[in-house]
């Protein structure tokens, strides 16, 4: 069994890695750690650069757990990639990182966290920058 | 003063607000599609035509000089940070601008990139100052024949200097002859290819082709690329080169600028082939040619340099002699020519305004790239975040509109759409639009003027060998033509001659 953890190079996405990381040793298992990128842009701030995902592979090395990075893109929709993922390596937990938003601009644009949070199929974890 | 009279007065015309806002705005569309990869100059000005009809052409032509030149600077910034070149001049960028980036230079490269391109520029408006009026003195003695060699070598020039493949380019140049026969004659009167279609009478309009070619056929061609994955934002900071830097740099900017200057006078000469060539020279001049693509400053501030210089040198040919030198001269060159003005050796002394109006906005244009370029460069950085699916179908609409907008007549935009396919299947097969559109504008050229002086000539071909310039030119267009062939007999003289004389060794040692 694996833990699956999406990252992004910013504060959330940090926090939600130490979280994952910690959750990880306490049940010894495979952290998988994703960064999609969207196609179609030619830059996006989303997106990790290879010395992000190096040092965050470096940081659960470190811990002593067992770690990977799975490289992805996704095309519309983030959160389907995600669970995709998620069904795909049969994880037994998924953490993710939330960031505030209020609630007209989770009106308008929509919210993947709380679409990962609702359509999942396995416990998710759900950590706040610190 | 005499001279300077004239110059000065064009100061006058680029200071007018109109005018000064239409400068700002072209070099910051100009400095946009530069950022952009796929969108070039030629695609932008053909879309942006139609917009340019309401204003006065001097102040029409001072915007899409300042697309053409701004986009010189934009296309640096994705070389150097994303090693994706905006423009095809600033291929050679991406090998040591890539790097430089990589080793977090990225700043460095990036204001070396600016000074350079401004510094070449500059040293380029200076030479264009000087030179057209002479070249345009010289022109005035032309008659019909000179302007029928002069065309002919134009279009054999692009044809075989522009990249790609010679045959597809030649083949390309012959379409667009044939497109510019399509109409009523204007000699005759007889009707030519229009299949009794009454919108096809009066000839296939150059603003139609041009957008389709380069317009539609480009959005359609970068749609290809609309699922490449993002990649992460790279941090640019400190623009301001050190002193190291900058004294490293400035021999090649030096060397650039002029290489610039007279690269982009040739015809099929330009932006691209005069940054090639300054990056092969800054590696053959330097020292150590094995810093180049790892890092070296020479490498990015050399192209940089050379490119800007020779977009605006390649605007002598086109106002002194009124023969496009490359696809973006071609569609400038159309331009002028809705706005009633023809390019040639009267306009400088007829146009006097428009002539050094356009030369003198490019200073100010410069300057204002200058200003955005260097402390602005992040925000043009986020124009990058844009998806293509979402900006391919903004700009088809605005091609769509424009394209409806020049006659108000459906038949255009069908035109539009048809030259927009047929633009994507020539980049899809390796067929580079730029020399189709430029034989078309130069075509209807050539056929008035070789017809005039076959009227004059009473029909005499031999008679073109006559007048010193037209046989001149003719020679130069044989040669051109030859050389290829010749080339290729001698080199394989050569290699037989060779292997004769390797087989004769053998005999004698087998002897």
């Amino acid at each position: 069994m694996s833990i699956i953890v999406g990252y992004v190079p910013s504060s959330v996405g940090e926090a939600a890695v130490a979280a994952a990381i910690s959750e990880a040793k306490l049940r010894d298992e495979t952290l998988l750690i994703v960064n999609s990128s969207r196609e179609g842009s030619l830059v996006d701030k989303n997106t990790a650069s290879e010395e992000d995902l190096a040092r965050v592979l470096d940081s659960a090395l470190k811990a002593g757990i067992e770690a990977k990075v799975i490289e992805s893109t996704y095309r519309d929709d983030l959160t389907e990639e995600f669970l995709g993922l998620a069904d795909e390596h049969q994880v037994s937990l998924i953490v993710i990182g939330l960031r505030q938003r209020s609630q007209v601009g989770k009106f308008i644009m929509g919210s993947q966290a709380q679409r990962i949070l609702l359509q999942a199929e396995h416990p998710v974890l759900a950590v706040k920058a610190s | 003063m005499e001279f300077f009279g004239p110059v000065l007065d064009g100061f006058n015309v680029v200071l007018d607000p109109t005018n000064l806002l239409y400068c700002l705005l072209g070099v910051a569309v100009g400095m946009l599609i530069g950022v952009l990869p796929g969108l070039g100059p030629a695609a932008t000005i053909a879309i942006l035509l139609p917009m340019t009809y309401g204003v006065e052409p001097v102040t029409a032509i001072i915007m899409l000089a300042g697309i053409f030149y701004g986009a010189q600077y934009g296309g640096t910034i994705t070389s150097v940070l994303l090693r994706l070149p905006g423009e095809a001049s600033s291929v050679v960028t991406v090998f040591d601008g890539y790097v430089m980036a990589k080793q977090g230079r990225a700043g460095a490269a990036l204001g070396i990139a600016a000074i350079g391109s401004f510094i070449g520029a500059t040293i380029s408006i200076i030479g264009l100052t000087f030179l057209a009026p002479l070249v345009a003195r010289f022109a005035l003695d032309f008659g019909p024949p000179e302007y029928t060699a002069l065309a002919m070598l134009g279009i054999l020039l692009v044809a075989t200097i522009s990249g790609g493949t010679k045959i597809k380019a030649i083949i390309a140049a012959a379409v667009g002859l044939f497109l510019a026969t399509i109409g009523r004659d204007g000699f005759t009167g007889a009707e030519r290819f229009t299949f009794g279609n009454l919108s096809l009478a009066d000839g296939i309009d150059f603003v139609p082709i041009a957008m389709g070619l380069f317009g539609v056929g480009e959005i359609l061609y970068n749609l290809e690329e609309r699922h490449r994955a993002a990649t992460a934002p790279v941090k640019v900071s400190n623009v301001w080169p050190k002193g190291k830097d900058i004294k490293e740099a400035s021999g090649a900017i030096g060397r650039g600028s002029v290489l610039g200057f007279f690269l982009g006078i040739l015809p099929g000469g330009g932006a691209t082939i005069a940054s090639l060539a300054s990056y092969a020279t800054e590696k053959k001049t330097a020292k150590d040619p094995s810093r180049f693509g790892k890092g070296a400053i020479e490498g990015v501030a050399g192209p940089e340099s050379a490119n800007n210089a020779a977009a605006t040198s390649s605007f002598i040919p086109l106002l002194t002699l009124g023969i496009p030198a490359n696809a973006t001269m071609a569609i400038i060159f159309g331009a002028l020519l809705i706005q009633g003005v023809t390019p040639g050796p009267q306009l400088i002394n007829n146009d006097p305004q428009l002539f050094w109006g356009v030369v003198n906005s490019m200073y100010i244009g410069n300057i204002l790239l200058l200003i955005m370029s260097i402390p602005l460069i992040g925000i043009f950085v986020r124009i990058l975040r844009v998806r293509a699916a979402i900006l391919a179908p903004i700009t088809a609409l605005i091609t769509m509109l424009g394209a409806y907008t020049i006659r108000n007549s459906m038949f255009d935009v069908l035109l539009v759409v048809f030259f927009g396919a047929i633009g994507y299947l020539m980049k899809k097969f390796g067929f580079e639009p730029g020399p189709l559109v430029l034989a078309f504008v130069l075509g209807s050229l050539l056929e008035s003027n070789l017809r005039r002086s076959l009227l004059v000539l009473e029909g005499d071909p031999m008679g073109f060998f006559t007048r010193p310039i037209s046989a001149t030119l003719l020679v130069l267009f044989i040669v051109v033509a030859v050389w290829p062939i010749v080339k290729g007999v001698i080199d394989k003289r050569k290699n037989s001659s060779l292997a004769a004389s390797v087989a004769e060794e053998k005999l004698k040692e087998n002897a």
